[in-house]
């Protein structure tokens, strides 16, 4: 465990931060991008991951096990957010033929 | 006799209760004997302790429950019974039997009969909480109770607007005085920490002459008596208020309530002796209700309108008394009064009853001979009311005369005069109801009838009263024994020990001048009347002065455009202008606002996923950007 967490501080904590930067900001710009809602799914996925990294990051470099729990916690979270989503996601196949974001207008004023 | 005097009270609820709930239910010949049945009862025991308040000179003290008890006040709910109030539960329950009685007949054909007889009850019950009530509250809620009665009767026959607007106006009226008597109480209670009568007497009789708070009070309480009693400027309900039925006109605006004014006054006799300024101002208006009130009474055509305005007269002229510091003349007259005025409004009942509802004395005449016995009851009143000896009414007005002209010579003439045109209108009345010709352009949807004997025999007793009530006291030329004055000297022994009035005593010529003066000028009006009224054929049309009394000296017009007008247009104006431009329009643009600005968001809501997906992004940053900045 010491090792392991002396091997991460080897790099860095700026570079963890501009590298979770740069996956969060791919996950927005995804988000927005993309008509496809698997995809956008997966830029979602891709900003918690940026997160749960960065958190374990700074964990590691303050030494405080707190951040890895969250870490935890996220990904429990984020997993039951994909069964959900992923059930929505195959309703509205069913419905639309089509998982295209840009179908689904019927709710409007 | 603690007992008797709770069931006084207890009796005519149970009465009102019983008739009023049971209304529906109950046979319309029951309902007039129930109710008469319970007045009887509480007659019975008003004699009872009448007897014992007489007999045992002492002031019985009854307290049921403390009423109102937190911090330093405590108003008990508490009777007492003294001559005074003794006196006036004769007067209420005796005449109010008889009325009761008179009523079985006269409302025999009325659909509501039932509820007619509980409102009497209810009027009963309030009236004798007022008179027994030991505190100004109590006798507060009496005062109000009798104005609710009177309002329910006025208004009794609700399906006619008339009614209601002449209830309406008696109840508003009397809410002016009774503002003025409830601001009386709050500083009575300020000033002397207690409500109680007696109390109030004892630390007001160690006051100082003229001192400003009780003229305050005194003046309030007086304002409180104007409204009550009809005085000037506030008398104007009580014509009005012969729209309810005459048993009513007779029981409460004539023999009762209306004297209530002057029992308060003459209840708190200490306080206003105390205040000279206020007896003055008393003194003042009523001579001028009396006068303007029997000039008014002249000219009126309508047999009941005649009669309350002989009331309003005959009220100034007890407030003439009282104003002149003679508490228990007063008493004397209202006694009397209350036996002949209700006399006088029963058999003008007995009137409008045989010729089906008929008020105008112009339709009618020649009824000496078709109704005779209506009419033997009549002269009496009229001699009695007219001040003739030996009926009541002399007696009782030689009093009040006597007074005035220990007063002042000035005061003397005036009271004299005022009590002359009692006899112009009396005898008016009387000669063009049932001498003149009878007039040939009315015909009666009924042979002319006299009245059911259960009408007639009320006012037969009313009538004996009228003639007797008198001998209690002969005036001082005859007898040195004031029967009258005696009786009530214990109540008014502390008000009378105040006042400073410096009387003259009239020498015995005198006091003969003023006796058979006003004897001889009443012949001569008698017959002066006999020939103006009989003889002519119609009634000419009033014109000039006579425009003026005829049209009640305006009174009402001018209330109308003073207040009622404005008011109304106010009302109007709050209504359409306020209310419907301003206070609506500012909800409504509320209203429509929210409309207008939704309509225009609402477009936000595009339905587009993407959209709503760069707006969230782009909020978020916002915040983020916030945060650092702030």
């Amino acid at each position: 465990m010491e090792n392991s967490i002396a091997q991460l501080q080897v790099i860095p904590l700026q570079y963890y931060i501009l590298f979770c930067s740069a996956l969060f900001s791919i996950g927005v710009i995804g988000v927005l991008a993309k008509r496809n809602a698997l995809v956008i799914f997966m830029s979602v996925e891709l900003m918690l991951n940026s997160a749960n990294l960065l958190l374990a990051a700074f964990s590691a470099y303050r030494n405080d096990p707190a951040g890895q729990i969250f870490v935890f916690f996220i990904m429990v979270v984020a997993a039951a957010e994909v069964a959900i989503g992923l059930a929505l996601l195959v309703v509205v196949y069913r419905s639309t033929h089509s998982i295209d974001i840009y179908k689904l207008d019927r709710l409007k004023w | 006799m603690q007992l008797i005097s709770i069931l006084l009270l207890v009796f005519p609820l149970l009465g009102f209760l019983t008739i009023g709930l049971f209304q529906r239910q109950m046979n319309r010949q029951l309902s007039g004997i129930l109710a008469s049945g319970v007045i009887f009862i509480n007659l019975v025991l008003s004699s009872f302790l009448f007897r014992y308040i007489t007999t045992s000179h002492q002031v019985l003290e009854v307290s049921l429950f403390d009423w109102i008890k937190f911090a330093d006040i405590s108003i008990p709910f508490a009777l007492t019974i003294d001559r005074l109030s003794a006196l006036m539960l004769m007067i209420v329950n005796g005449v109010g039997l008889l009325i009761h009685v008179y009523s079985i007949g006269y409302m025999k054909y009325d659909e509501s009969v039932n509820r007619f007889f509980a409102y009497l009850n209810l009027f009963i019950l309030f009236m004798l909480i007022l008179v027994l009530g030991s505190d100004y509250l109590m006798l507060f809620i009496g005062w109000e109770g009798v104005g609710l009665s009177s309002y329910l009767l006025i208004g009794f026959w609700y399906k006619d607007h008339a009614n209601n607007n002449a209830a309406k106006k008696a109840f508003i009226m009397n809410r002016i005085g009774d503002l003025g008597f409830l601001l009386g109480i709050f500083l009575l209670f300020s000033t002397f920490k207690t409500l109680s009568i007696s109390e109030i007497a004892e630390i007001a009789s160690l006051m100082p002459s003229g001192n400003i708070t009780l003229t305050i009070i005194t003046l309030f309480l007086f304002v409180g008596a104007m409204g009550k009693s009809a005085q000037i400027p506030l008398f104007t309900w009580l014509p009005d208020a012969m729209a309810g039925p005459t048993p009513v006109s007779a029981l409460i605006h004539a023999a009762t309530m209306v004297t209530a004014g002057i029992y308060l006054i003459a209840r708190s006799g200490v306080l206003f002796v105390l205040s000279p300024l206020t007896m003055n101002i008393i003194l003042v208006v009523g001579a001028v209700t009396a006068l303007v009130g029997g000039l008014i009474a002249i000219y009126q055509n309508d047999i009941k309108k005649i009669l309350a305005y002989s009331t309003v007269s005959q009220l100034g002229f007890l407030f003439m008394a009282l104003g002149l510091g003679s508490f228990s003349g007063a008493m004397f007259h209202l006694t009397t009064h209350a036996f002949f005025k209700a006399l006088l409004f029963l058999a003008a009942g007995s009137v409008i009853h045989a010729l089906s509802g008929e008020q105008d004395i112009r339709k009618m005449g020649g009824l000496r001979s078709k109704i005779p016995f209506t009419f033997a009851l009549m002269v009496v009143g009229t001699i009695a009311i007219s001040g003739i000896p030996p009926f009541a009414g002399f007696f009782s007005k030689e009093v009040i005369l006597t007074a005035a002209y220990e007063h002042g010579m000035a005061m003397g003439v005036f009271a004299t005069f005022v009590s002359l045109l009692t006899t112009i209108y009396m005898f008016r009345l009387l000669f063009v109801v049932f001498f003149k010709p009878a007039s040939k352009d009315f015909k009666p949807a009924h042979s002319v009838h006299e009245s059911p004997k259960v009408m007639l025999y009320p006012m037969a007793i009313l009538a004996i009263l009228s003639i007797v009530a008198g001998f209690v006291q002969l005036p001082k030329l005859f007898s040195e024994t004031q029967g009258f004055d005696n009786f009530l000297t214990p109540v008014f022994a502390k008000a009378n020990g105040l006042q400073t009035v410096s009387e003259h005593a009239l020498s015995v010529q005198t006091e003969w001048l003023i006796l058979l003066i006003p004897m001889f000028i009443i012949a001569l009006l008698v017959f002066y009347s006999y020939n103006r009224f009989v003889n002519s054929k119609e009634l000419t049309p009033a014109t000039g002065i006579q425009k003026v009394l005829a049209d009640k000296f305006y009174f009402d017009d001018i209330y109308d455009f003073l207040i009622v007008k404005p008011i109304g247009f106010l009302s109007d104006f709050f209504r359409q202008t306020v209310d419907q431009s301003i206070i609506n329009g500012f909800v409504n643009a509320v209203g429509n606002g929210t409309l207008f600005v939704g309509k225009r968001l609402r477009l936000l809501q595009t339905g587009n996923v993407g959209f709503y997906l760069v707006i969230m992004v782009f909020c978020v940053i916002a915040i983020l950007f916030f945060n650092i900045i702030l």
